[in-house]
């Protein structure tokens, strides 16, 4: 009989790790992964792959760590996914690919995640082998954005010889990898490594480069590139529209992590770019971008952070394991409430929220339960700084710079959901900007899918 | 020989050098930088942001003039806090680490007929750059430029040159010129570029003839592609992205009280690293 339960991965202790900005979970040691991969069955039929947007061999990866190889189980994975140690961080594998492993039926599934993410460390720390890259064909593909959708078709087509350039609006590569995941969940430097990855692979990466505002999608398309991918995310913070929301102190989640992750707020005055937390924090909504916030205020010095959710615990919309990170570290869940104001003082700084207590009624079309004003129930919590996290819409700048691009009213790109291709020839596009705001996993998996009609498309056009 | 372009770059390259660098004026800095892709594709009213380096902040700034034959453009910097001296420190030959742009809509430049533009401060060779854009258009053009002290003005006889009628304000004296100049003229449109109290003005003063008023707005940004919102502006009621819907705004209709706010939000911050940067910490 295997052991019902996973092998535990070690955690900076709560009260640590909110005065730093070091990884939460510190990772599988050789003992724990060869551990917990034993518990693997190696199913002949296995129920997680099909689980794996991108189709990663998980038993053949595990087995290999099993057999103490984990540099070959590394570059098994990496055959279908080139970021494992991104993935093994933040893929939610509990509802993926540990969703239906069979161990899951009477105790504990097997951890793929932090089996991924163990070896992709050591392949890290012990020098990464470049595979195999066919002989160039010649074609020419300009991927748009290089977050985690545009760095996959990067590297798939990469592969197969054709030559890839991806053009990046912010400084540093990786998109919501590096502006919009904290450093303690996702450390920059394994991003840039995987980022590396893509590079050796032989992608070139063009940053401070807006496609849009420098060259158009037409305009690629007619300067020498076979075929283009759009993967420009999700970038257009939503707001409340309730009153008070331009008052100074409120953040969209968007600034508030882009100023902490990507320029190092945490470090001012060293690094330049500041940022304000007061001593009471409140983020609106209850995604992981939500609790990424909540965490990033307490340890950027905030003494009480509130979770501010309209609908109730079973209704947050984060990982699991993000909300009980977030409640070990003292974050207070106000559930079932919503803002209606915000409320600032005669300089224009924001002082506090006033909020109304909300029910759950019945469902609504997205199948959750509508949540439900309930009247007089209005209270005012003191508050210096607010973060609103209720969403991001796709950034606009490529739909209204591209002619012909058919564009949903949510101004998402509208694609064949085979393909990815959209409705001018050539032009594929995948990830956030397709779905709306998801993960990071299912834009690879969007990636994987554009890549192969990218390929076949322009292995068939002449010239 | 040189080869004929068959079209302008597709992206930007990092770093850039400065290849030149004058004093415009005690606190005001001109950089001529190598920034080929923005030289041709850049237009008055955009928008550059600069990293000075690894540790550095995003910065933007104002297009001041391109030069597409060089593949340079011409960038004007105030040096008013400890970002923008660091980058004002820099010398020929130097890089700055990231450039990017141009970012932001251009200004829109057509024939309007007859046109006054106002900038003061270190926006004066943002104006001159709109000028001769709308000269090009065969408007006729009357630019003021002022600035609180003589020896803050700049680009006095390039402003002049470059508009039909060019009128200069010293010392506080703008404010009383404009009110005369609108009180006796008409124009079909005017464009300020500039401190916010003085685009204000001229918006205060162009609302109950309606004269369409342009101004150019620099709230705080962060990314400047619509990705963090710090721009935002109420503008009509509604919410703006100065970035992505701006930096030009309908000056009758911005909440201008919200944008002066709004600007100052990071002054202590500001205040302790010009301190840090004054004993050499940072």
């Amino acid at each position: 009989m295997p052991i019902r339960s996973q092998i535990e991965m070690p955690k900076q202790s709560p009260e640590e790790r909110t005065s730093n900005f070091e990884e939460v979970a510190c990772g599988y040691d050789e003992g724990m992964a060869a551990a917990e991969a034993s518990r693997c069955l190696t199913c002949l039929k296995p129920q997680c792959v099909p689980g794996c947007p991108v189709g990663v061999d998980i038993p053949g990866f595990i087995r290999l760590v099993k057999e103490g190889k984990p540099m070959e189980a590394a570059r098994r994975i990496k055959q279908m996914n080139a970021l494992p140690a991104i993935c093994g961080r933040v893929c939610p594998q509990e509802e993926q690919c540990q969703k239906n492993c069979v161990l899951g039926l009477r105790g504990d599934p097997i951890a793929i995640g932090r089996l991924e993410r163990f070896v992709a460390d050591q392949e890290r720390v012990s020098g990464v082998e470049m595979p195999e890259i066919l002989s160039s064909t010649g074609k020419r593909v300009a991927v748009v954005g290089s977050g985690p959708a545009g760095l996959t078709v990067a590297a798939e087509l990469v592969k197969l010889g054709h030559e890839v350039e991806v053009y990046e609006s912010l400084h540093k590569a990786g998109g919501v990898l590096m502006y919009g995941i904290p450093q303690f969940r996702l450390p920059k430097e394994i991003v840039q490594a995987e980022i590396e990855y893509v590079r050796k692979l032989g992608v070139s990466m063009h940053l401070d480069s807006t496609v849009g505002r420098l060259a158009t999608v037409p305009e690629l398309l007619g300067g020498g590139f076979d075929a283009i991918f759009i993967g420009s995310g999700a970038g257009l913070p939503n707001f409340l529209e309730v009153p008070g929301e331009n008052l100074n102190g409120v953040y969209s989640a968007n600034e508030f992590l882009i100023r902490t992750n990507l320029m190092k707020a945490y470090k001012f005055p060293e690094y330049r770019t500041p940022i304000q937390v007061g001593k009471r924090v409140a983020v609106i909504g209850g995604g992981n971008v939500a609790m990424d916030s909540a965490r990033c205020a307490l340890r950027l010095g905030a003494e009480k952070v509130y979770i501010v959710y309209r609908r109730g615990l079973e209704e947050l919309p984060a990982r699991h394991e993000e909300v009980e990170n977030a409640r070990e570290e003292g974050v207070i869940f106000e559930l079932l409430t919503n803002p209606v104001r915000f409320i600032g003082d005669s300089r224009g700084f924001l002082s506090g929220i006033e909020c109304v207590k909300m029910k759950l009624g019945e469902p609504d079309s997205s199948g959750r339960r509508r949540p439900i004003p309930v009247e007089g129930s209005n209270f005012l919590i003191d508050i210096d700084n607010v973060v609103v996290a209720v969403g991001q819409s796709p950034n606009p700048i490529i739909q209204q710079t591209t002619g012909g691009l058919e564009v949903s009213r949510h101004g998402t790109i509208i694609v064949d959901e085979e393909t990815m291709r959209t409705s001018i020839d050539g032009v594929y596009a995948g990830g956030d900007v397709v779905s709306g705001a998801a993960t990071v996993i299912s834009a690879m998996g969007a990636g994987k899918k554009a890549a192969k009609a990218i390929h076949e498309y322009i292995t068939k056009k002449k010239g | 020989m040189s080869q004929k372009r068959c079209s302008a770059p597709f992206s930007n390259t990092q770093p850039c050098r400065i290849v030149k660098k004058r004093a415009m004026t005690p606190n005001v800095k001109m950089l001529e930088v190598e920034a080929d892709a923005v030289s041709q594709r850049g237009k008055p009213g955009q928008f550059v942001i600069v990293r000075v380096d690894e540790k550095g902040e995003r910065i933007p700034i104002t297009l001041g003039g391109t030069d597409p034959k060089k593949g340079t453009i011409t960038l004007y910097i105030a040096e008013v806090g400890s970002s923008s001296q660091q980058l004002a420190a820099l010398q020929v030959g130097d890089n700055i680490l990231n450039l990017s742009g141009p970012l932001g809509n251009p200004t829109e430049v057509k024939s309007y007929g007859s046109v006054l533009c106002v900038a003061n401060g270190v926006f004066i060779g943002a104006h001159v750059f709109l000028i001769k854009a709308l000269r090009k258009e065969g408007n006729k053009v009357v630019s003021v430029i002022g600035a609180r002290t003589h020896d803050q003005l700049f680009m006095v006889n390039e402003a002049k040159k470059a508009s039909n009628e060019g009128l200069v304000a010293e010392d506080g004296e703008g404010f009383g010129l404009l009110k005369g100049l609108l009180a006796e003229r008409q124009f079909n449109h005017v464009f300020t570029i500039g401190s916010t109290s003085m685009q204000r003005f001229v918006s205060d003063l162009t609302r109950p003839t309606g004269t369409p008023t342009t101004v150019s707005l620099f709230p705080i940004m962060v990314d400047g592609t619509g990705m963090c919102g710090a721009c935002r502006v109420t503008v009509g009621g509604n919410t703006r992205f100065a970035c992505v819907n701006g930096p030009d705004f309908d000056g009758h209709i911005v909440d201008f009280d919200e944008l002066v706010s709004r600007m100052r939000y990071y002054t202590p911050q500001e205040k302790i690293a010009m301190v840090l940067r004054e004993r050499g910490v940072i």
